[in-house]
């Protein structure tokens, strides 16, 4: 907040703000006459219940899995940690998986911060810019020099990562969407891209050769040098699939066609 | 004010097809404009599908205006975009504070009615006013505590308030009610002093007891319909005052839509009755 007073009002608020956060603390002379009003729980409960809710609605993968009461008990360890900074609670828990990482009663499910990471690129990709995906005429016509030495920029809704140590994507799928457990799972490396083509959020699996080739674009490397790090990832990565998986799923943005002339090197 | 105002609606994304369907004459929503400050997606899409057929007030909870501190720029910038993008009819908010020292608690939180508080929250107003280019509404808020250092009574500090901004007042009928009972006084005293003339939308809503405890404390809960009492007071305050948009707040155990257009009717008629003097 900005110059923010220290008279009695901000003596007040500090009080008050400090005995909402910590019950069992002795309240400042400010508010001790109120803090030891029965209707004083009003507010606490308030304040913790509108956090916490905002968490499960953040979280809803990570609330199916562990359940609602484990879920809240973890989300209240949090809101002790980490109040909101700002009113639009969509943005709340931006942390959250971090948390998670370091919470002990979830080291028995070491997956969950990175379902964590997945809701929350849903809530970054339904809240994204709005912008037109690229059409893949743009680059269809282009002759190989020409495509390797292309710029393209990931959509700004697009969101992407590679889990190597299990099958996130399928695990966070079916949670997102309430699909029953009782399929098997296959416990392998995997890797995720949420898309917003238009109003809906979308989600498609994408291998490392897939998610290293959209963190390059996104670093603002040619489509050649994107090419050789998807190659890096994955010795077997199938470039011209891999861009109309790309392109199909609008992971790509609109732009100008920026071709960096210096480089030669060949995508395909 | 271009569009003539009767009975409106708190809009949640669960009734947003229902909303756009529906053709109720002078029908408008309200939202919490905290719900849609993104860059883009669903959230501004449907907004403004809906503002495409009915108007909209924004009710913000996030200006934390009561709070010895201005209000966040970044918070007030968000807010003047939406405006400028929505035209909202009504732009209110709270005589409360949320925010303070970087932490936003999700709630309306109360402090001492002082000269200094006035002279804190009157600049914040100024400051939201002038942001905006456009004049807003304040509400009273719910009590649940007793607070000693009250220099001011609430009626006189909202109206001093106003006098200093040129804002208006929205009036919680709902909030009355809660207030007076649990602090002990006369809500239709309160109503009756409550200064008309500077009502620019009225709230109705539901209440509970508090869950531990019971009837002793009511909480302004908006998960219930509005309670009888409250329609009393409400037609009271219509008959002396005249009508103002009058709003059904709900936002949690959410009723069909119908069954809130249902009590948006019982507001309307309120309006329309004929004793209602003209505004």
């Amino acid at each position: 907040m900005h110059s923010p007073n220290c008279g009695a009002l901000a003596r007040f608020q500090d009080a008050f703000a400090q005995a909402l956060r910590a019950p069992e603390a002795r309240p400042a002379a400010e508010i001790a006459a109120l803090a030891a009003q029965p209707a004083f729980a009003v507010y606490r409960n308030t304040v913790m219940k509108g956090c916490i809710d905002a968490l499960q609605a953040n979280y809803p993968a990570v609330a199916r899995l562990v359940g609602a009461e484990w879920f809240r008990a973890a989300a209240a360890v949090y809101v002790h940690e980490a109040l909101p900074a700002e009113p639009t609670l969509l943005r709340y828990g931006a942390t959250f998986a971090d948390f998670l990482e370091r919470f002990e009663p979830a080291a028995e499910l070491p997956y969950l911060p990175c379902i964590a990471r997945l809701d929350r690129f849903w809530t970054e990709a339904h809240a994204a810019t709005d912008h037109d995906a690229l059409d893949p005429a743009a680059v269809a016509g282009l002759a190989p020099e020409a495509l390797a030495a292309t710029v393209l920029r990931p959509h700004p809704a697009a969101r992407w990562a590679w889990f190597p140590d299990g099958p996130i994507y399928t695990i966070w799928s079916r949670n997102r969407i309430d699909e029953p457990f009782d399929a098997d799972i296959n416990w392998r490396p995997e890797g995720a891209l949420l898309v917003r083509p238009r109003d809906a959020v979308e989600w498609i699996e994408l291998d490392s050769a897939g998610c290293a080739f959209l963190d390059a674009c996104a670093a603002g490397r040619t489509l050649g040098e994107a090419a050789q790090a998807a190659l890096q990832a994955q010795g077997d990565a199938d470039l011209v699939p891999l861009l109309a998986t790309l392109l199909k799923a609008a992971a790509l943005g609109k732009s100008e066609i920026q071709q960096q002339p210096s480089l030669t090197e060949q995508l395909i | 004010m271009t569009t003539v105002l009767t009975a409106g609606l708190g809009l949640k994304p669960q009734h947003y097809d229902a909303a756009l369907a529906c053709p109720a004459a002078g029908l408008w929503f309200e939202v919490h404009p905290e719900n849609y400050m993104v860059a883009g997606g669903p959230r501004l899409a449907w907004l403004e599908a809906i503002r495409s057929i009915h108007a909209i007030s924004l009710h913000g909870v996030g200006l934390s205006l009561a709070a010895d501190a201005e209000p966040d720029p970044a918070h007030l910038a968000r807010l003047a975009v939406l405006a400028r993008r929505i035209e909202p009819v009504l732009v209110s908010e709270h005589l409360a504070w949320s925010a303070w020292r970087g932490a936003y608690h999700p709630d309306l939180l109360p402090f001492p009615r002082t000269s200094e508080a006035l002279a804190r929250i009157a600049d914040n107003v100024s400051r939201t006013q002038d942001a905006l280019q456009r004049r807003i509404a304040i509400e009273n808020p719910s009590h649940y505590l007793r607070i000693d250092g009250h220099a001011w009574d609430e009626i006189d500090f909202l109206t001093e308030l106003a006098r200093r901004t040129g804002c208006g007042l929205l009036l919680d009928v709902n909030n009355i009610y809660v207030s007076a009972r649990n602090l002990g006084y006369s809500a239709d005293a309160y109503l009756d002093a409550f200064p008309g003339e500077r009502v620019m939308e009225i709230h109705l809503a539901g209440h509970a007891p508090d869950s531990s405890l019971g009837d002793a404390l009511l909480v302004d809960s908006h998960d219930a319909p509005v309670a009888a009492e409250v329609w009393i007071l409400y037609e009271r305050l219509i008959r002396r005052i005249g009508p103002r948009p009058t709003l059904i707040e709900r936002d949690d155990n959410l009723p069909e839509f119908t069954t809130l257009l249902a009590e948006r009717e019982r507001a309307d008629a309120v309006l329309r009755a004929p004793l209602a003097k003209a505004a």
